[in-house]
């Protein structure tokens, strides 16, 4: 007989202390982020570098990547290192300074922002992983659950690349404010006491699901932010390009990167997570063949991972097609997305089907 | 990472597309099967003239473009969202389409029309998905074929002009033209690249996987479409309420009821059986949650075939039981109460345990007892009906019936009123087993001409008004919902999508690239080296790569000092 573990409830509580935690420095660090946009674009020097990159002029669209060409005998002297000319496409891809533009000031606030980010980090860690002491099982049982390691793995995802030396500081405020979001649905909506699992979530293939389910859901934010940014950026460029201002934004714009790096960064993203999404809808299919007798029964919350699975296929497919690269696939990827987004909140929450959980 | 060769390609000015040069470049540069657009955009008015079969290849170069694909896709997307919304006959929901038909009652025609109430067998969506299907045949097939093509030939020649190519490098050696080059596809083939030399140029390519993988991926959408369409039309799958020491056995008629595809030959269900041992349930006792199940296990004695030997098993919810080829679900379960009921002779005129039908989360259930075989006092022929509600954890009662608190044995009740007259069951007429057809029913009358009730605890009987008999409520097992049903095509649906994801990954993070190297001698009696490399984008990773090959390479060809490499040092 299955005796039910009674759930802890000072783990339970301490998890709690350590959400509102989180959520206060994520809220200090959202302050910071804004500061640092804000800093960034009185910057003069900001303004003054901009103006000097687009005067520059740059050698026909060409890019040089020098070569150390490795040499094992110390005695034959390096003798020259090959040249290889990078081409670059039509439109000249400066990448903007980032938030900070080149204010020291600015600069110190976007570092606060990130080391926020990271305490932030640690606490919502603590907190989940808390709750998952005290309900001995991964803590994904449930919408209050969810979310809060749905926001855990963005803000992770968010600093194992910043960790990696790429420059992505200009998505830590569209993160921690999403973050900030969610977590506040989260508490305040979708509460629910730490607690067992009813039988039918019994099962490790619920636990895979579930896992890379999140997984995907955190990194497509991050690609559909990028995607959103990419079409600001683009019409900007697109403006500048035929020598119309740049709008009222033109200081944010500019500190962005260059459109193509931000729709090359979007893609990849969505490019990487699709087949773990695709992995993820299967894994859901064999949990439901064991527990329901079948793997696929058009319930909501299938039709709308459906839904969005065939949205990102036609992004792909958009990718490739001619006519339909830049804006239009952006626009199918940011569709793909909000399909994603109405399967987590809408479905579980306007739509009964057979995907409802203890609580919500 | 993968991106594709439009930018490259896109990047020629449109005037000297049609030089033989140009040609040959678009062909070198080409990484991927699929269909050009040009060819899915006739110039205006291109089909006008040729005849049927004009429009008829015409259509076909339509249907399988990649534009094609991509609306059909859009609108498969799109075309599922309405089975969401509204409730559907065949799925979860069938029980909720009745109860939208009588509250929409001005859409509910229209609905029907256009086949709402089942969305995904509809001829709309059937439509969209077929095409679909067609035209990725029609997409697959010349792919595969140019792919075939593709690895028995060498990798394309070397483009003319390789300062064209995205990324490119360039060099002067001592060594001779022979050397360099055999070097060159020394390195490369080391890198696993294919390679070969011919005109005074090496060619090489590498990641075909690419390509493999994403026929791999849609051809695996095939396996998938038939693995359902087998499932579809061969399944079969019936419910059957059994309860504690009870068996089942896989006939028909065995069956609380049973559905199966349109293939499916019943004479074809295995010989194969259980009993339900025990049901073991357990919930939460305390906290928010409290009353939630938190273990359903039946405990079962089964056999397989006529002759199979007894074998002891446990079904859980995410747990069937496999028995032959057939898979047995624990779908939900109840109470049955066992009851005797004797009638105005005081023989037993009913004995057994009867399911109630679970109504809430704590398991108040209704209960509905039929009673066929019954003499009056005088040996009258007549029937008997109760009817009434069982709480496993009694709370009270209500006017209206009674609520448990509690969906464990705690403290189990019975309340029931009886009636007498005809059950009606001997009509021919299929009859709900739940519910009592009181219209030739009579109710038993207290003393005081109040409908008679009574509320019963385990091992308590009554006596009905009248020495009209007695109901004695023994005490109560479960009953457990099982669910069997054969599936085929489960096995080929879970391998194509297996395939799928590999192909998939295979597709997405597999570059194919193409490097080339020529080597030329120089008036001065050098050898001026070019490389140059092609990857589905501008990435950095050729590049690197490209940089990479060429220091190997520059083992077997170094630089040499001179002009012009000092020239681009001191830039
Ligand atoms: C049944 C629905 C289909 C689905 C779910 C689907 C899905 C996908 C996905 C996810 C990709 C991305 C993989 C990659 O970029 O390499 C892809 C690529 C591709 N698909 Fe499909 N596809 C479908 C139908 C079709 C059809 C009908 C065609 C032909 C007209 C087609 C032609 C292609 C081609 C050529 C690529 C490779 C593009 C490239 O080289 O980058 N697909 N498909």
């Amino acid at each position: 007989m299955f005796i039910a573990a009674e759930a802890n409830e000072n783990l339970a509580h301490i998890s709690n202390v350590l959400m509102y935690s989180a959520m206060a420095v994520y809220t200090l660090s959202f302050l910071a982020h804004c500061a640092e946009w804000v800093f960034g674009g009185r910057s003069r020097i900001a303004v003054q570098s901009a103006a000097i990159a687009a005067r520059r002029e740059e050698p026909a669209g060409e890019r040089a990547v020098t070569v150390q060409v490795r040499r094992s005998g110390a005695g034959t002297a390096t003798l020259s290192r090959p040249k290889v000319v990078t081409k670059q496409p039509d439109r000249p891809c400066e990448d903007g300074p980032g938030a900070a533009g080149e204010d020291e000031q600015a600069d110190l606030l976007g570092r606060m922002a990130v080391s926020l980010m990271v305490l932030g980090f640690l606490l919502h860690f603590g907190s989940v992983l808390c709750r998952g002491i005290s309900v001995q099982r991964p803590p994904w049982g449930n919408m209050y659950e969810f979310s809060t390691t749905f926001a855990l793995v963005a803000v992770g995802t968010y600093l194992v690349l910043l960790a990696s030396k790429l420059r992505v500081r200009w998505l830590g405020l569209p993160v921690v404010t999403a973050v900030l979001l969610d977590l506040g649905i989260a508490i305040t909506k979708l509460y629910t006491e730490s607690d067992q699992l009813v039988p039918a979530l019994h099962s490790y293939w619920l636990w895979i699901h579930v896992t890379t389910a999140i997984l995907s859901g955190a990194a497509l934010y991050l690609g559909a932010v990028t995607a959103v940014l990419y079409l600001f950026k683009d019409g900007y460029e697109t403006r500048i390009a035929q020598g119309e201002p740049g709008g009222r934004l033109t200081t944010v714009w500019r500190r962005l990167p260059a459109a193509a790096s931000l729709d090359k960064f979007s893609y990849r993203i969505n490019a990487i997570i699709f087949p773990l999404y695709t992995f993820a809808i299967i894994a859901g299919a064999i949990w439901a063949e064991g527990a329901w007798g079948r793997y696929w029964g058009w319930d909501p919350k299938e039709t709308w991972s459906f839904i969005t699975w065939v949205g990102y296929a036609a992004y792909l497919h958009a990718r490739a097609t001619a006519g339909w690269k830049g804006r239009k696939a952006a626009y199918l990827a940011l569709i793909a997305f909000a399909c994603f987004l109405f399967n987590y909140y809408g479905v579980n929450l306007f739509i009964t089907g057979k995907h409802s959980y203890a609580g919500v | 990472m993968a991106e594709n060769t439009d930018t490259v390609r896109g990047r020629d000015t449109a005037e000297d597309r049609d030089t033989a040069e140009d040609r040959e470049f678009d062909d070198a540069s080409r990484l991927s099967s699929a269909p050009e657009e040009e060819a899915a955009e006739p110039a205006a008015g291109e089909p006008v003239g040729i005849g049927v079969l004009g429009w008829l290849r015409w259509i076909w170069r339509q249907l399988t473009s990649m534009r094609v694909a991509l609306i059909l896709l859009f609108m498969l997307s799109i075309a599922a969202i309405p089975g969401s919304l509204v409730p559907q006959e065949s799925g979860e929901s069938a029980l909720k389409v009745d109860d939208f038909k009588a509250r929409h009652e001005t859409l509910t025609p229209i609905y029907e029309k256009i086949g709402m109430f089942h969305v995904y067998s509809s001829p709309w969506f059937s439509a969209i998905y077929i095409l679909l299907f067609v035209s990725l045949a029609g997409c697959i097939l010349p792919r595969s074929w140019q792919f075939v093509g593709v690895l028995r030939s060498k990798p394309p020649a070397a483009p003319r002009n390789l300062t064209r190519l995205p990324v490119y490098t360039t060099w002067r050696t001592g060594a001779d033209q022979e050397a360099v080059l055999a070097a060159a596809e020394r390195v490369l083939k080391r890198r696993r690249f294919r390679a070969h030399t011919a005109h005074g140029a090496v060619s090489s390519e590498k990641g075909y996987l690419r390509e493999a993988g994403n026929l791999l991926f849609h051809i695996s959408l095939f396996g998938l479409l038939i693995a359902v369409a087998i499932g579809h039309l061969w399944n079969a799958s019936g419910t059957k309420i059994v309860v504690e020491g009870e068996g089942f056995s896989n006939i028909l008629t065995d069956y609380d009821d049973f559905s199966s595809g349109p293939f499916f030959n019943d004479d074809k269900l295995k010989g194969f059986g259980f009993t339900l041992d025990s049901f073991d349930a357990a919930y939460a006792r305390s906290g928010s949650q409290r009353g939630t199940a938190r273990k359903f296990q039946a405990n079962v004695t089964y056999w397989d075939g006529s002759e199979g030997a007894d074998r002891k098993g446990t079904i859980k919810v995410n747990e069937p039981l496999e028995i032959g080829g057939s898979k047995v679900y624990l779908t939900a379960h109840g109470y049955a109460p066992e009851i005797t009921v004797r009638d105005g002779r005081g023989d037993v005129a009913f004995r057994g345990a009867v399911p109630c039908l679970p109504q809430d989360a704590n398991a108040t259930s209704q209960c509905v007892f039929k009673v066929p075989d019954y003499r009056t006092k005088d040996n009258g022929r007549e029937q008997l009906g109760f009817q009434g509600f069982f709480a496993p954890t009694f709370g009270g009662a209500t006017p209206k019936g009674m609520v448990s608190q509690f969906p464990a044995l705690d403290f189990p009740a019975l309340l029931l009123t009886a009636y007498h007259g005809d059950l009606g069951v001997d009509a021919g007429t299929p009859q709900n087993v739940y519910r009592l057809e009181t219209t030739h029913l009579k109710q038993f009358k207290d003393a005081k001409g109040d409908p008679f009730r009574k509320a019963l605890r385990p091992g308590e009987k009554f006596s009905l008004p009248n020495g009209a008999g007695t109901f004695e409520f023994r005490g109560v097992r479960e009953f457990a919902n099982f669910q069997v049903s054969e599936q085929p095509g489960n096995g080929l649906a879970l391998g194509s999508a297996v395939l799928a994801i590999a192909g998939l990954a295979a597709s997405l993070f597999i570059q194919r690239r193409r490097v080339w190297v020529r080597a030329a001698e120089d008036e001065d009696g050098t050898t001026v080296v070019e490389m140059a490399g092609l990857g589905r984008s501008e990435s950095a990773r050729i590049a690197d790569e490209l940089a990479d090959i060429a220091a190997d390479v520059q083992a077997g060809a170094p630089a040499a000092e001179d002009r012009q490499t000092r020239e681009s040092e001191e830039e």
